[in-house]
């Protein structure tokens, strides 16, 4: 009595199939998007027996086990920064131009505000050849001189109603508050209000309009500075 | 621009100032290698990761090991798991069971009895937000459980807490393979209406 291998999913998300059967499922959930669905469902309702438990606080002393094998092993292996990284960068040129061009038109003539200010400082560091880029999400690279100062072009859609976008510089286990703007595209580019410093790392949050102490909502966080 | 807002996270007290990070935040800033982001989820997750262990393992030194290697795991692949998209507390209390019930099978050290035989400890009365969460969240499941059918119950039981495979269960309730598969299905997907109407979906992300 051949059982079809869907039947499966629910003993393999209470981790009930033995080790030959496990395989078995693994590879065909590899290239079965429902079976795929179906587990994620099934393994939250499976996890969620380990809240029935009640049981003894962990020693203290694992914790700092494991802390201590982590500093020895060392980060783990960079995961390679996903596609769109080409078209990011030309999208910055493009930024570049295209605000430069406006700035040339006479778009300033009205006032030297100083969003203006902020606007040219912005393009001055991601026109800088010193420049590095760090991707931020999918949508989003901030450029960061030698000494800190940054500048971000996203592509990000219109923050919604009552919602801003958030930049942070995130150290030491600290996220400080580096800027607010509503959308990419044309608001390009974003001058960060706070310096990335070396190690640092650049975090995106969506906030209540206003901005906020803390990021309440993040959409992403850059690989370190 | 396809978007995906994470959920935010409630006040909690944790380690460093990563408290307000929602769980996919801090597995982003896990991946690029930040320890205190692994000591945050560590410090969120690892009281219920193990009990678990210890449930399954009912020996601490192999739980520690259960839960040491678990979260080493994070560690070491917290970047491929972020592209699945799925609850980080189900990834790590995934990684914890599969972990312990591999030991278990290895040391043949199996106990199979129900829940509701067992003697729990009597929890100190819940002083934070988080504990009462917790212990809220544990009659929940509790109760949810002792709402299954009999067979189903059992069968959920005897497979997460047990550590036994399908093919075990079988054997030792004496019952069709077949049977076996759709109590377990049976089983998971009313308890996950319980939960639901309970109002707790599967782990909390914030939890």
């Amino acid at each position: 009595m051949q059982e079809p291998i869907h039947d499966l999913a629910a003993a393999y998300a209470l981790d009930a199939l033995d080790d030959p059967e496990r395989s078995e499922f693994e590879e065909h959930l590899a290239g079965c998007p429902q079976c795929a669905d179906e587990v994620g469902q099934l393994r939250d309702t499976a996890a969620s027996l380990a809240f029935a438990v009640e049981g003894p606080a962990p020693p203290e002393e694992l914790r700092e086990r494991l802390i201590q094998q982590v500093r020895a092993e060392g980060p783990p292996n960079v995961v390679p920064l996903r596609r769109r990284r080409w078209p990011l960068a030309a999208a910055a040129v493009v930024a570049v131009a295209a605000s430069a061009a406006a700035i040339v038109l006479g778009l300033w003539a009205s006032s030297l505000s100083r969003s203006l200010d902020d606007k040219r400082a912005a393009l001055a560091i991601v026109a800088d050849p010193s420049a590095r880029r760090v991707a931020l999400g999918q949508d989003s690279v901030v450029s960061v001189l030698p000494d800190g100062k940054a500048a971000l072009v996203s592509r990000i859609a219109h923050a919604p109603p009552g919602k801003t976008y958030e930049l942070w510089v995130i150290d030491g286990g600290q996220a400080k508050p580096a800027g607010s703007f509503l959308v990419g595209k044309r608001g390009n580019p974003v001058l960060l209000s706070r310096r990335a410093v070396k190690g640092s790392q650049i975090g995106l949050s969506l906030e209540r309009a206003g901005g906020a102490e803390h990021p309440t909502v993040i959409l992403s966080v850059s690989r370190a500075i | 621009m396809d978007l995906k807002l994470l959920p935010s996270s409630q006040t909690r007290t944790g380690s460093g100032n990563y408290s307000g990070f929602p769980d996919e935040a801090l597995l982003a800033l896990t991946s690029r290698g930040d320890e205190l982001a692994l000591a945050e989820l560590y410090d969120r997750h690892a009281r219920v990761a193990y009990g678990l262990a210890i449930r399954v393992l009912r020996d601490p030194t192999l739980a520690e090991d259960a839960v040491q290697e678990a979260f080493l795991t994070v560690w070491r692949t917290a970047g491929a798991f972020l592209a699945d998209r799925g609850k980080p507390s189900t990834w790590i209390l995934t990684l914890v069971h599969r972990r312990a019930v591999d030991i278990v099978r290895r040391e043949e050290r199996r106990r199979a009895a129900p829940l509701d035989s067992v003697e729990e400890p009597e929890a100190a009365t819940p002083t934070t937000e988080d504990e009462i969460e917790l212990s809220n969240r544990r009659r929940a499941v509790q109760e949810a459980l002792r709402r299954l059918p009999d067979e189903q119950r059992e069968a959920l039981e005897l497979a997460y807490y047990g550590g036994l495979s399908q093919s075990e269960l079988a054997e030792r309730l004496s019952v069709p393979l077949g049977t076996i598969k759709s109590r377990m299905f049976a089983g998971l997907r009313r308890l996950r209406d319980l939960l639901g109407d309970a109002g707790f979906d599967g782990p909390l992300t914030e939890l």
